[in-house]
């Protein structure tokens, strides 16, 4: 069972987004459709609608090679093979703060409640997470700390330039 | 030393709460074993060979009296009254209970104490140099910079799931006594032409199974950049460092495979990005850290002072047992304020594992801080504790309640004042054991006048190939090694560590653990019988190289 959620911890009911697989060949058919960054590249220029079109980037996928059309998708996806691979804050922060990312940033594949905190910092705003909880209360993540030193996506000043 | 606000102090206080959570979901059945591994880690805990060990910072390795009772009271309360320190300027309990770690953390918080980041794949406790600040060799005190750094890192969000371990370290001095030539980063301070503070950046430097001295990616970095400069190297770190083999990951491997040239500009291209924006630091904010680290009240010189070399000294001098002038020659160091220095306490006694203190040692050493040296202590990654600021005049009270409480054996510097990891006995990744070692060699160079003759010498032991106990840095290095489940030792020779750092190099084959304290004998003797005059152990060594050595130990199989 998975759950889709909001960086409040809120659950998002009737989410439109539909993720295609890593070896997706096509063709695209119907709307909300998150295509892996292969495909998309792979893709002839305007066989694909840019309309309400998204992309993911598995963790070793560098999001700078389509810079020029990240800010087009309204969704999109970064993928984490296992929690333990943490490419994907950097990635995350990299297309929030150097690219000034708008849309939603989704993280989704193997994470852990736990690092929801650090996920909102550095710029996801929706999280797919994989539920075998049964005592989850998202809401715990997500306010785990009020002080937080450095600078993030979500926190231009570090602490030093707002201590009083 | 630093003074927690209400920021850090809020902190520390949520991440006890958030770990307290943790270790209830886990021991409740609700968090998986492995998904519970990383977050225990990154609160210091492994599970070890025989209970839980949690690794406890001690940022710097500086430690107030207040700190030291509070891990006095924690040993005998949750431990069983003893501790280890380790060679990252950390102290380890060995036996606490899974389920009284949140405690054990919340009362470490009472004293501005934590374990974050103490093992795992994210950014280390940052060490330095234990003269820091007390050292007339020094460009600037490294202090208020690790402690930027340390909060800088401290729960940084992008680099808590990083491909391997980092550790970083700062120094202030050539001479270079936080190796920071064999750490992931190490940044030394420099001045600029105009006199300005700035870092000579190292990187890829490492111990472990693939042993680098780092390459200096930036000859000269603006102090006010550290911040943003740090986000770009682990940045790039985090995205392209190997995570397909765990003894590939480390940034060594990227940096060799990249050439330092291509690393540094891959990290250029990334800096521009964040450089100049807010983390680049303030004046302000570098005046706040260096206020923590002013000198304490130090009094002015004292008309008497021993050994200046007056007549009333050597009155003095005269009626001092020899075996405290052996103490001050060997465990006494130069402060840069005249009439002032800095004493080692050696926690290196013969039959004692190297580091190991207990509970009422270390409310001894909180004593001794109050009583001599401004209520505060250094730990050293030689595993001993520096008393930083003693007045020469107290020098020989001192001594008395030193060697009544064991810590005044005047080995520092000598073959006994090895460094060496827990090892066998404790480690879970341990090929073989260590301390017992240890221990022999202590029992067979217990002649302090021999100890003396052969002068410096470092002998440092690892018990695996992690090389905790630094043995490619010793002059003279030990490694456990496991061949078909029986316990080998590999010998090198001619490592060095500070300020010229140099790996050392294999002897030959390995030996039993009982033929260990024999071969150093002869190694011994073989730099004795070469040695030209006031030559230390390594200088003969590295004269006359690996041969003469190799004859004299392998002679009777050729």
């Amino acid at each position: 069972m998975q759950k889709l959620l909001d960086k409040t911890g809120q659950l998002i009911e009737n989410d439109p987004w539909i993720f295609l697989p890593k070896d997706f060949g096509g063709p695209v058919t119907g709307a909300h459709q998150v295509l892996p960054l292969q495909f998309w590249q792979a893709s002839e220029p305007g066989a694909i609608s840019r309309d309400a079109l998204g992309i993911w980037f598995d963790s070793d996928e560098e999001p700078e090679v389509v810079a020029e059309y990240l800010a087009s998708w309204p969704c999109i996806g970064i993928h984490f093979p296992t929690f333990m691979d943490g490419r994907g804050f950097s990635l995350a922060r990299l297309i929030r703060e150097q690219h000034n990312y708008q849309g939603d940033l989704r993280a989704f594949g193997h994470i852990i409640p736990d690092q929801l905190f650090f996920l909102t910092r550095c710029g996801f705003s929706t999280f797919l997470l994989n539920d075998s909880s049964q005592s989850f209360e998202p809401e715990m993540y997500f306010d785990n700390f009020s002080v937080n030193y450095q600078t993030s996506a979500d926190q231009a000043e570090p602490l030093f330039r707002r201590r009083a | 030393m630093y003074i927690y606000d209400h920021y850090d102090k809020t902190l520390l206080e949520e991440r006890v709460a958030q770990f307290r959570r943790q270790t209830e979901s886990y021991l409740a059945g609700e968090l998986a074993e492995d998904e519970f591994l990383p977050l225990r880690l990154q609160n210091g805990l492994y599970i070890q060979r025989l209970a839980p060990m949690l690794r406890i910072n001690i940022p710097y390795g500086m430690l107030s009296s207040a700190q030291l009772r509070k891990l006095a009271h924690i040993t005998r309360t949750y431990d069983k009254g003893y501790a280890h320190f380790t060679t990252r300027q950390n102290i380890q309990l060995n036996w606490p209970r899974l389920e009284e770690i949140p405690d054990i953390l919340a009362e470490l918080a009472e004293v501005e104490m934590h374990a974050i980041q103490s093992s795992g794949n994210c950014i280390r406790n940052i060490t330095s140099d234990e003269f820091a600040g007390i050292s007339a060799d020094e460009t600037e005190d490294p202090r208020p910079w690790c402690e930027i750094v340390r909060q800088w890192s401290t729960l940084h969000p992008e680099f808590a799931f990083l491909p391997r371990k980092f550790k970083i370290a700062i120094t202030g001095s050539d001479d270079d006594r936080a190796a920071t030539q064999v750490h992931d980063i190490g940044l030394q301070l420099i001045k600029n032409g105009a006199g300005e503070t700035g870092f000579k950046v190292l990187v890829g430097g490492g111990l472990g199974r693939t042993p680098v001295i780092g390459s200096v990616i930036k000859e000269y970095l603006p102090a006010v950049h550290l911040l943003t400069y740090l986000d770009a190297i682990l940045r790039i770190y985090n995205r392209y460092g190997r995570r397909d083999n765990k003894y590939k990951a480390r940034i060594k491997i990227l940096v060799k495979a990249w050439t330092p040239e291509v690393f540094a500009q891959r990290v250029e291209d990334e800096w521009q990005h964040a450089k100049d924006g807010p983390a680049t630091l303030t004046e302000q904010e570098i005046a706040r850290a260096r206020s923590f680290f002013s000198a304490p009240d130090y009094l002015p010189r004292p008309g008497l002072t021993v050994g200046s070399g007056t007549s009333a000294d050597q009155s003095i001098a005269e009626v001092l047992p020899v075996a405290f002038n052996r103490w001050q020659d060997r465990n006494v160091r130069q402060h840069k304020i005249a009439g002032y220095c800095g004493v080692f306490l050696s926690l290196k006694p013969t039959g004692v594992a190297p580091g190991d203190v207990t509970d009422q040692q270390l409310e001894t050493i909180a004593d001794l801080a109050d009583r001599y040296s401004f209520g505060e202590v250094r730990v050293t990654h030689q595993q001993n504790v520096v008393l930083s600021d003693v007045r020469q005049e107290d020098l020989f009270a001192l001594w008395k309640d030193a060697k009544a409480m064991g810590f005044a054996t005047p080995n520092i510097g000598t073959l006994t004042d090895m460094i060496c990891c827990p090892g066998g006995d404790f480690c879970s990744l341990a090929n073989a054991k260590s301390i017992p070692i240890a221990e022999a060699l202590q029992r067979r160079f217990d002649d302090m006048d021999y100890l003396y003759d052969i002068g410096d010498v470092s002998l440092n032991i690892s018990g695996c190939m992690n090389a905790c106990g630094h043995h490619h840095v010793g002059n003279i290095g030990v490694l456990g090694v496991d061949k078909k489940g029986l316990e080998f030792y590999q010998i090198q020779l001619g490592g060095k560590a500070g300020g010229n750092a140099a790996l050392g190099n294999v002897l030959g084959p390995s030996f039993f653990a009982n033929e260990v304290p024999g071969v150093i004998e002869k190694i011994l003797q073989t730099y004795v019988d070469h040695r030209i005059d006031g030559e230390q152990f390594i200088d003969t060594q590295k004269r006359i190289g690996i041969a003469p050595f190799k004859e004299c130990i392998y002679a009777k199989a050729a």
